[in-house]
């Protein structure tokens, strides 16, 4: 990183999946087992549903963050995703985020993973990459606890995005970085497995975070020269519940300097986490604030920032934006269901063999991932999909590329297809048409209690379309989700 | 404009086996089964048929090519061609075979279609994937799905409540059983309550079970040659093609913002030009009878305005009215239509031209209609933003 000039954040971003489950309704199917678990029966959490995963969180986390900053994707020069549930072990995630966000001018991407700590420490190397130009750092993950468990119970899904880089446009300026790496297993999962495995909490709580966390955070402050009192907002991922109480009181941190407990809200969201948190942190610091992330994994990452210009409120932005945007499910079945655990009888239709040919997936790949179609030149018709000829005129190759993911849209048709199988019926579709004249049919999701009707307004999510269950490849796609359904929240406060 | 086919070519014959679930019958017995009675009804024998049009829509049921059909057939030697466009494959093959006679290329040709549907497990359709383009973004819809589009842009349209509408399409329905009720080769053959059918399980909203088509095993076939042949072989009073006419969708109702939802533009482009090959100005006044594709309520109610026989935003009074009914200003699916006697794709468009040509020759039996003159079928392929219509007309020679 160059001296000259100061890293930090330019922009951020969050996506926490719409369906939000009551613990006490996991812990109530649970009961007749493992009736202590009414001992954590307390919020919610955040769950996918069948069609989302680390890859499309993070493509709406990443477009939460790009539509709130000026010049959007255009001088992004690299992306970094970090996630311990990447769906893919080999086939770069981050290629397909990018193509999703049309990160054209990118030149580097990676896949971070290894632990939760990957987050944070992935903004850590994009801060310190910062002088190469604008970096992405998104973090998601799509956390699985095994039926039963305290995992789930307590985790949860989610999303963050930060733009960093230097010079003009910083809202928080990077102070610096301590790291401890030490092999302290509190919980692991080896490549393959579904589940993490944990030690016990209280060697987890007494030897590791009360030992680890609160040393790293006071060495770092040290070295920067910054009192603890200066700190307003002091966030830790990783650890048992309450691990950000006991390291702020050994810090002598003021309870009030503890950023909102995700936990109740939304769960334990793993790389995602010290990401959400800090995003929390820019939502309510102002200017001259010191902020503190920690992340426990394996050691320590902690990372210190210091508040320069709180960003313009933007409506629908942010986390406070997608913690409101909330779909209550009561039904557990469906989160085990959705999250694989379970495998219903489909019937027949779900047999329907969902090989993707990867030849016609590379040709038309800003077309699939970007969902970007065409305005014909000759009679400026915008369209989906692109096909020689103007659907509209017949100009034939007439047309240059057009965006649609982040154009506004309202049902013209729609049906709730009972019959088609859906891993999660009924099956909402129909067209869709665009205020910029595009229309093509789609699948409508995250459909609310409210509903939708004709002229309903429409908003584009990145998804997996079907899924290939002989070959495990995904593909994806956008589709529509009714904005008034996602925007009805009743949800309960972060604690 | 092209001269057309009006009366250029006669049926001679013509097959349809009973529709329904054929347990114990192959495709193959089904081919046989119409063929047999198409040449009992022409009166020639099977190596007078020159060539050979095979409709079928799913291979997983009835196998590709034209080889299933000649080989059930043994039609050796003579051109048989496979064609297949969705639900409108039954046309397709009448239209393959007209032509070719129109064209004076045969002296006499088949026209078949048939579909083994029972064969694929399945209670409705099978899933069928849309090629390596459209899979990658097109969502899979079911059938129902597709044509419950049609209710939601009709319904906001012509601003008709939501029961309303259900009411009215619970009558088309309602009708085609009664209708099915009298038709010995019908699959569905019971008349059933409005209750019934207002309060069905929900398939794709606002379709329940009832406002959906049976989904059948079948086979119809046509012997068509030119009215000279015909009349050479001894027949009269003959039932000749007045029109048959194909409309594709080429985007423009999905793909631009000019479709408002509440009708089919193929099925009015198929008919316009029907319609004029056919030299009929005023279907509602010139139609005896319309066999119409009532895949689901919803697309027969619509259809009556896309074939111009209800005004604008009427078809759901005209339904409630009776118009379609037997005894109707026009009566529609007087055979029970496909939603009783059932459709067997491959085979419909075919089985409709099968019911007119029984009654334009007075041997419908208990359905007969008094001096059917102009009968008009049409069929849907695919969903009603991107599909195919096919309308064919047959009538008296000479009408």
């Amino acid at each position: 990183m160059t001296s000259s000039s100061p890293a930090g954040i330019k922009a951020f971003g969050a996506y926490i999946p719409r369906r939000r489950m009551p613990r006490a309704a996991i812990a109530a199917a649970h009961a007749w087992a493992l009736p202590s678990l009414k001992g954590l029966a307390k919020g919610e959490k955040a769950f996918c549903g069948w069609d989302e995963d680390a890859i499309t969180m993070a493509v709406e986390a990443g477009r939460d963050c790009l539509r709130s900053t000026p010049g959007g994707a255009d001088a992004i020069v690299g992306l970094s995703f970090a996630s311990t549930t990447a769906p893919y072990a080999d086939l770069q995630n981050a290629s397909i985020v990018g193509a999703a966000l049309r990160l054209s001018s990118a030149r580097t991407s990676a896949d971070l993973s290894g632990s939760v700590r990957a987050g944070l420490s992935g903004l850590a190397q994009a801060l310190q990459d910062s002088d190469l130009g604008d970096q992405l750092i998104i973090a998601a993950d799509r956390r699985s606890g095994k039926p039963g468990s305290t995992q789930e119970m307590l985790y949860g899904s989610g999303a963050a995005a930060l733009r960093v880089g230097q010079g003009d446009g910083l809202i928080a300026r990077f102070l610096g970085r301590q790291t401890v790496t030490v092999p302290f297993v509190d919980h692991f999962r080896q490549t393959g497995e579904k589940f993490d495995y944990f030690w016990e909490e209280r060697w987890i709580r007494d030897e590791g975070v009360s030992k680890i966390v609160p040393r790293a955070v006071a060495a770092l402050l040290e070295r920067l020269g910054v009192p603890a009192a200066r700190v307003a907002h002091f966030g830790l991922a990783g650890g048992p519940s309450g691990s950000d109480k006991l390291v702020a009181k050994t810090l002598t941190l003021a309870p009030e300097k503890l950023l909102p407990d995700l936990s109740s809200v939304v769960g334990d969201t793993g790389a995602a986490q010290p990401l959400l948190q800090l995003a929390a942190a820019l939502e309510r610091a102002k200017s001259g604030e010191v902020i503190v992330i920690a992340s426990f994994a394996q050691g320590c990452e902690v990372l210190a920032f210091e508040m320069l210009e709180p960003p313009l409120k933007s409506p629908g932005h942010g986390l406070a934006a997608a913690l409101s945007r909330r779909i209550e499910e009561s039904a557990y079945l469906k989160l085990l269901s959705f999250d694989g655990q379970i495998d219903i009888d489909w019937g027949m239709r779900a047999e329907t063999d969902n090989k993707t040919a990867l030849t016609q997936a590379y040709r038309i790949a800003d077309q699939i991932l970007g969902f970007v179609g065409g305005r014909c030149q000759a009679c400026s018709a915008v369209q989906f999909p692109r096909f020689p000829a103007c659907v509209n005129c017949g100009a034939v190759d007439s047309q240059k590329p057009f965006a649609l993911a982040d154009e506004p849209a309202k049902v013209v048709t729609y049906t709730a297809d009972w019959l088609q199988y859906s891993p999660s019926p009924p099956l909402y579709m129909g067209l869709v048409q665009f205020d910029i004249g595009a229309r093509l049919l789609m699948e409508m999701v995250d459909v609310g209690p409210s509903g939708i009707e004709v002229d309903t307004p429409l908003g584009m999510c990145f998804r997996i379309k079907e899924r290939d269950r002989q070959r495990h490849y995904d593909r994806y796609f956008w589709k529509a989700v009714p904005l008034a359904a996602a925007a009805v929240s009743t949800a309960p406060k972060p604690a | 404009m092209a001269s057309g086919i009006k009366d250029k070519v006669a049926i001679i014959g013509m097959g349809c086996t009973r529709f329904g679930e054929r347990w114990d019958t192959g495709a193959e017995q089904l081919l046989s089964e119409a063929f047999s009675e198409a040449l009992a009804d022409a009166g020639i024998d099977r190596k007078q048929i020159g060539a050979a049009w095979y409709g079928s829509a799913m291979e997983r049921s009835v196998g590709n090519s034209a080889i299933p059909l000649s080989t059930a057939l043994r039609l050796e030697g003579i051109p048989v061609s496979r064609v297949e466009n969705m639900c409108a494959t039954g046309t397709e093959a009448l239209r393959g075979a007209t032509y070719a006679v129109a064209a004076g290329a045969v002296d006499i040709a088949l026209a078949m279609g048939a579909e083994k549907l029972k064969d694929t497990g399945y209670g409705g359709l099978p899933t069928v994937g849309k090629g390596s383009f459209a899979d990658l973004w097109m969502p899979y819809g079911s059938a129902p799905a597709g044509f419950a589009q049609l209710a939601a842009g009709y319904r906001s349209k012509y601003k008709i409540s939501k029961d309303d509408l259900k009411r009215s399409i619970g009558r088309v329905s309602w009708k085609s059983h009664q209708n099915g009720a009298k038709n010995p080769k019908a699959h569905l053959r019971k008349g059933v309550e409005m209750e019934t059918i207002l309060n069905a399980p929900m398939i794709a909203e606002p379709l329940g079970v009832f406002d959906c088509c049976g989904v059948s095993d079948g086979a119809a076939c046509a012997i068509v040659t030119t009215p000279e042949i015909a009349r050479a072989l001894g027949k009269r009073d003959l039932v000749t093609i007045k029109a048959i006419q194909l409309s594709a969708s080429a985007g423009r109702e999905w793909g631009t913002n000019q479709w408002d939802g509440s009708y089919v533009q193929n099925t009015r482009n198929a008919a316009r030009a029907a319609y004029q090959e056919a030299g009929i100005k005023n279907p509602r006044e010139e139609l005896s009878a319309m066999e119409v594709h009532d895949c689901f309520s919803i697309t027969e109610l619509v259809t009556m305005e896309d074939l111009g026989v209800s005004d604008a935003g009427q078809a759901w009074k005209d339904v409630l009215d009776g118009v379609f009914d037997a005894d109707g200003k026009i009566p529609c699916q007087i055979d029970g239509g496909l939603k009783c006697f059932g459709h067997p794709i491959g085979a419909s468009g075919l089985r409709m031209v099968y019911e007119h040509y029984l009654q334009l020759q007075g041997r419908a039996g208990s359905r007969q209609l008094k001096d059917p003159q102009l009968g008009l079928s049409h069929n849907l392929g695919g969903v009603p933003y991107n599909g195919v219509c096919a309308v064919s007309i047959v009538g008296r020679e000479g009408r």
